[in-house]
C-alpha cells in the first residue's frame, strides 16, 4: 500500500518554481509548472550535485543552476547532448493538498 | 587617371548602379557622389519599418562610409546640385565646382505637395526621407499626438500604421473611394480598411482635402464636406513627381520625366539619368525593380557594354507588420475577362485571380499571399492555366496533386521563377550561388544575390530555397535568434516590445509566436531584462525568470550554500561595519570570509535558509546587498585620491561613492564594473573597467569598454569632462544608452564593438540633448529600482524561497 504524505498546498509554491521537502534521503524538490502540474525529483543535478530545485522552470523541464543541464521533471532524464538521470517521485494532488509517495523514499533510507 | 564621372542624387537606384560598375570596371572612373540628405544610401522602401520601430536606421544602410572608401568615392553629402554647365562639363552645388567626363542625374522624385492653404505650416511634412522619419517619430513622442495622414496608397497607409504603432490618433484621408485604388479592388481594399480600423485608424474616403488650419503651425485639417479634424502633423502621401528641374535648366529633354533612351542616355550622350527622374518610352517608374534594372543598364553603358531596358511588369506587397496584401498586373473588370474568386470572410481571406484569354492578367490576394510569386510567374509567362482552372485559386500546393508543403512549392517553382521582385533574382541564380559560392545564411544570399535585400518580403521564400538546396546543412540558427523558443534575434525582440507596446512576458510571447508555452532558462532572463528596462514602473518583475543569484540576492556556490557581499560605497567602510560583518560571521559559524577584487568582503558558505538572518543583522548595521550577484552596477573600485594621496588630483573616492550612490540597484544587460583613479598612475585599475574615470588635474578622462576577464582588453577614452556634475551626467547617459541597445549577458565592451564607438559618442558626448535625455531616463528608472532586497526579505518578502515546504521521516518526526 502506497503511503501518501501530504507535504503542503500547491499555492505554497510558486507557478514556474519549486520548493524542497527534506526526507531521509536527502532534498526532495517540488515543482509547479505553469499551468499548475506538479512534480517531484530528487534536488540534485547527477553532473555537480546542483540543487535542482533553485533552477529556471519551463514547461515541464527545470535548468541547473550550477551548469545549465536542462532535465525532465516528468521523466528525470537529462535533455539535450547530457546524459543523466535524477529520480523522480510520485505526487498526487487533492484539491489544493500534495501528497507525496514516500514509500520509495523510505524504502531507499531503509537500505 | 580615370575618367571623371560624377553623379548626382545618392539613392538607391545610383548606389546601385555603382555596384555593378565596380564590379564590371573598378578603375574605370573617379566617382564624386552628390547627395542632397547629409548622408550615404539606404534603403528606403524599408523606411516603413523604421518609422514604426521595428527596425533601426543602421539596419537599413545599403553603403556605409567604409564601402565609399574601398572605391574610392568622393562623397559630397548634404550637397545639393543646382546647376549643369553642359558646354563646360561642370556642376555647381552649394560653393563647389565639379568637372566630369560623365555625367549620371539620379534625382529620384519629390513628394506631391497639394497646393492648398496652409501647406506650408511648420507640421506639414512628407514621407520621403529619414529626416521626415525623425520628424514623424519625435511628434509621436507628445502624448495623445494626433496625425492626419493625406493619401491612402501605398505610402500613406505605411505611414499610417507605423504612427499608429507608434501611439498616435490617426486619420487616413483618401480621395477615392477605397484604399490603394490603384493596386487593389473594391473588395481587397474593403477588407484592408477593416483590419487598418481594427487598429484604430480612421479611415475617410471620397476626402477632398481644403485646407489645412494653423496659426504658427498645423492645428487641423479642413475637407470641403465641412469635416474636420484635429492635428499636430499632417502628412502628405498623395503620391510623387520626377524631380527634373535641374534637367530642364541644362536644356536636356524633359517630359513627364528626363527622357532616356534604352541605354539610360539623355539627349545629351555623355549625360545619363536613371530612377525615378526618368522617363523611358513614356513611362514613370516608381518601385524599385525597374529601377534596379535601369541600374544594371547604365553601368554597363559606362563601361562601354552593350545593354537596353525592358519596361516590366512589376507586383506590390504593402509593408504593415500583420498585413499581408498582394497585387499583381491588371485587375480592372472588363467584359472581355473573367475572374475567379475565393472568399473567407471569418479569417480575412480574399484572393481574386484575373484571366484574359485563358492567361492570367491580375491577381489581387488578401491575408494569404504565400502564390503570390506563382501567379505573378504564370502572369509574366503568359501560361494558359485551362488545364489548372478548377483548382487555380486554391494555389500552388494545389496543382498536379502535389502536397500541402511549403518546401514543394518553393521546390516546384520552375528555375526562372521570380523570387525577388526588387532586384529581380530567379530561383536558379539563388540556388546556383547557394551550391556554387557555398552560401549557408539568409544575409549570404542577400550579399552575393541581392534576393531579399530590398524590401525582405521574399525573405521567407529565400529561406525555403537555402532549406530545399541546403537540406540538413542549413541553419537558420546563422541569423542568430535569441534561443531555440524563436527565430527573433535580441534586437529584434527589443524593438518589437518597444513598438508593439508589449509590457509582460506572456504578451510578448504570444505576439512574437514563441514556439514554447513559456519559454526558457535563456530567453526569459533576457525578456524579464528587456520588460524590466523598458517599462520602468510598469511592468512587474518576475522572479521566477531570474537565474538564482538574482532570485534569492545572493551568490550560489558549488555546494549549493550562498555567498554573502554587503555593499561598501566606493569601498570605504569603517569599523562599525567590520563590527557588524565579524559578528554575523561567528554567529552563523561562515566559513571563509575573504577580500573581493572590487573592494568589497565576501561572506562565504553561508546556508540558504540563513540569509535572511544574516541580512538582518548586516541591515541593522547600516549595510545593504552589494549586488554582487548581479546583472547590474556591481561596484565602483576607488584610490583615496586627493584626500590623502601626495598625488591626487580630484576626489576620487568622493566621486566613486557618489556614482555607487546614484546608480545602485539599476538592472544592466550584463554586470557594470567601474572605478575611479585620482591620478594616470591608476591604483583604482581603471583602465580595465566596463567604465573608468581617471582624474586629471584639468577634470575627469571618462574610459569604457574594458575587461579583465574571458578577454583583456584596455578602456577606450570617452571623453573629458571638466567638472564632477559633467562627468557624471555622462557615465549615467552611457550606461542608460547601454541598458537600452545591450543584448542580454552582453558586457558593455562587445556592445561598443558591435554599435560602434563613434555612435555612443554622438549620444552621449556630442549631443548635449540626447545625453540630457538618456540621463533622465535612467534617473527615471531608478525611482523604481532603488530599494534594498535583503531589507524587502528581512521584512517577509518570498519568504517561501528561505523556508523547506515540508519534512518527513526524519529523525526528529520518527521520535514523535
Amino acid at each position: 500500500m502506497t503511503d501518501w504524505i501530504a507535504i503542503g498546498s500547491i499555492n505554497d509554491i510558486p507557478r514556474r518554481g519549486a520548493r524542497c521537502v527534506k526526507s531521509p534521503i536527502g532534498t526532495i524538490a517540488v515543482f509547479r509548472t505553469v499551468d499548475d502540474k506538479v512534480y517531484a525529483i530528487e534536488d540534485r543535478c547527477p553532473h555537480r550535485g546542483g540543487p535542482l530545485s533553485q533552477g529556471i522552470v519551463h514547461g515541464a523541464q527545470v535548468t541547473c543552476p550550477l551548469h545549465n543541464w536542462v532535465f525532465s521533471l516528468e521523466t528525470g532524464e537529462a535533455q539535450g547532448a547530457d546524459e543523466g538521470q535524477v529520480r523522480t517521485f510520485a505526487l498526487r494532488l487533492e484539491g489544493e493538498v500534495i501528497y507525496i509517495d514516500a514509500d520509495l523514499a523510505m524504502a531507499i533510507a531503509a537500505e | 587617371m580615370g575618367e571623371k564621372l560624377v553623379v548626382i542624387g545618392a539613392g538607391m537606384a545610383s548606389g546601385r548602379m555603382l555596384e555593378y560598375l565596380f564590379e564590371a570596371d573598378p578603375d574605370r572612373y573617379e566617382v564624386t557622389l552628390f547627395g542632397a540628405e547629409p548622408r550615404g544610401n539606404y534603403n528606403r522602401i524599408m523606411l516603413s519599418p523604421v518609422l514604426a520601430g521595428e527596425k533601426s536606421y543602421e539596419d537599413i544602410v545599403t553603403h556605409d562610409a567604409a564601402w565609399y572608401a574601398e572605391h574610392g568615392v568622393d562623397c559630397q553629402f548634404g550637397k545639393t546640385i543646382t546647376r549643369i554647365d553642359r558646354a563646360a562639363r561642370t556642376v555647381y552645388a552649394d560653393g563647389v565646382e565639379t568637372t566630369f567626363d560623365k555625367l549620371v542625374v539620379a534625382t529620384g522624385s519629390a513628394p506631391f505637395i497639394i497646393p492648398i492653404a496652409g501647406k506650408d505650416l511648420p507640421g506639414v511634412m512628407a514621407f520621403r526621407d529619414l529626416d521626415d522619419v525623425n520628424r514623424m517619430v519625435a511628434a509621436a513622442e507628445r502624448p495623445n499626438a494626433r496625425a492626419v495622414v493625406i493619401g491612402g496608397g501605398l505610402l500613406g497607409l505605411e505611414a499610417a500604421a507605423a504612427l499608429r504603432n507608434r501611439g498616435m490618433e490617426v486619420v487616413v484621408l483618401h480621395l477615392m473611394g477605397h484604399l490603394m485604388e490603384r493596386q487593389l479592388d473594391p473588395a481587397a481594399g474593403y477588407l484592408l480598411q477593416r483590419e487598418l480600423e481594427g487598429r484604430g485608424i480612421k479611415i475617410h474616403c471620397k476626402a477632398q482635402t481644403k485646407a489645412i488650419l494653423g496659426e504658427d503651425r498645423v492645428e487641423a485639417v479642413l475637407l470641403e464636406d465641412g469635416t474636420v479634424y484635429d492635428a499636430d502633423i499632417v502628412v502628405m502621401a498623395v503620391g510623387i513627381r520626377p524631380e527634373t528641374r535641374i534637367a530642364t535648366d541644362a536644356g536636356l529633354q524633359v517630359e513627364r520625366g528626363i527622357v532616356v533612351d534604352d541605354q539610360m542616355r539623355t539627349s545629351d550622350p555623355d549625360i545619363l539619368a536613371l530612377g525615378e527622374c526618368v522617363e523611358h518610352q513614356g513611362v514613370v517608374y516608381g518601385l524599385v525593380a525597374p529601377l534596379y534594372d535601369m541600374a544594371k543598364v547604365a553601368a554597363k553603358t559606362l563601361t562601354g557594354t552593350e545593354a537596353a531596358f525592358k519596361p516590366v511588369q512589376t507586383a506590390t506587397q504593402l509593408k504593415v507588420t500583420g498585413v499581408n496584401l498582394y497585387s499583381a498586373g491588371d485587375f480592372a473588370e472588363a467584359d472581355d475577362r473573367e475572374e475567379i474568386v475565393l472568399r473567407d470572410a471569418s479569417v480575412g481571406v480574399y484572393k481574386r485571380v484575373v484571366l484574359k484569354q485563358d492567361k492570367i492578367i491580375g491577381a489581387v490576394l488578401y491575408g494569404e499571399t504565400g502564390d503570390g510569386a506563382w501567379y505573378f510567374d504564370l502572369l509574366k509567362r503568359g501560361e494558359n492555366v485551362t488545364e489548372m482552372r478548377d483548382t487555380l485559386i486554391f494555389g500552388q500546393a494545389y496543382q498536379g496533386g502535389a502536397q500541402l508543403d511549403p518546401m514543394a512549392a518553393v521546390a516546384a517553382l520552375p528555375d526562372d521563377a521570380e523570387i525577388c521582385g526588387c532586384n529581380g533574382v530567379c530561383k536558379s541564380t539563388i540556388t546556383g550561388a547557394i551550391a556554387e559560392k557555398g552560401l549557408t545564411s539568409l544575409d549570404d544570399v542577400r550579399s552575393h544575390t541581392k534576393a531579399s535585400a530590398s524590401c525582405g518580403t521574399c525573405t521567407g521564400l529565400v529561406e525555403q530555397l537555402l532549406a530545399a538546396t541546403l537540406g540538413d546543412a542549413y541553419n537558420p540558427a546563422a541569423v542568430q535568434p535569441m534561443c531555440p523558443c524563436t527565430d527573433l534575434g535580441h534586437d529584434d525582440v527589443r524593438r518589437l516590445i518597444v513598438a508593439k507596446g508589449l509590457k509582460s512576458m506572456p504578451a510578448v510571447m504570444q505576439e512574437l509566436e514563441w514556439k514554447t508555452s513559456c519559454g526558457c532558462a535563456k530567453c526569459r532572463p533576457a525578456l524579464n531584462y528587456y520588460l524590466l528596462s523598458t517599462w520602468p514602473g510598469e511592468y512587474e518583475d518576475d522572479n521566477q525568470s531570474r537565474f538564482i543569484n538574482e532570485r534569492v540576492h545572493a551568490n550560489i556556490q558549488k555546494d549549493g550554500t550562498y555567498s554573502v557581499v554587503p555593499r561598501m560605497w566606493g569601498g570605504l567602510t569603517n569599523s562599525r561595519e567590520l563590527r557588524a560583518i565579524a559578528d554575523v560571521a561567528d554567529k552563523f559559524a561562515i566559513p571563509t570570509v575573504k577580500v573581493t577584487g572590487g573592494q568589497r568582503i565576501d561572506l562565504l558558505g553561508v546556508k540558504k535558509e540563513d540569509l535572511p538572518a544574516v541580512w538582518a543583522d548586516l541591515n541593522a548595521a547600516g549595510m545593504v546587498s552589494g549586488a554582487a550577484y548581479a546583472k547590474g552596477l556591481r561596484t565602483v573600485k576607488t584610490c583615496v585620491g586627493s584626500d590623502w594621496c601626495r598625488f591626487g588630483t580630484q576626489d576620487s573616492t568622493g566621486l566613486g561613492v557618489r556614482i555607487e550612490k546614484f546608480m545602485w540597484g539599476s538592472w544592466t544587460p550584463a554586470k557594470v564594473k567601474m572605478a575611479v583613479s585620482g591620478c594616470p598612475r591608476n591604483c583604482a585599475e581603471a583602465t580595465c573597467k566596463d567604465v573608468g574615470v581617471i582624474c586629471v588635474d584639468s577634470g575627469y578622462e571618462i574610459h569604457f569598454a574594458g575587461a579583465a576577464g574571458l578577454d583583456i582588453k584596455g578602456t577606450e577614452v570617452l571623453c573629458h569632462a571638466k567638472t564632477e556634475d559633467e562627468a557624471m551626467e555622462i557615465i549615467v547617459a552611457l550606461t542608460q544608452l547601454y541598458r537600452e541597445q545591450g543584448r542580454y549577458l552582453e558586457r558593455i565592451y562587445k556592445w561598443a564593438k558591435r554599435v560602434g564607438s563613434d555612435s555612443i559618442k554622438a549620444n552621449v558626448v556630442d549631443d548635449l540633448a540626447k545625453r540630457r535625455h538618456y540621463f533622465e531616463r535612467f534617473v527615471y528608472s531608478q525611482k523604481f529600482a532603488q530599494v534594498d532586497p535583503w531589507q524587502e526579505r528581512v521584512n517577509g518578502k518570498d519568504a517561501h524561497e528561505f523556508a523547506a515546504l515540508a519534512e518527513f521521516g526524519m529523525p526528529q518526526q520518527a521520535a514523535e
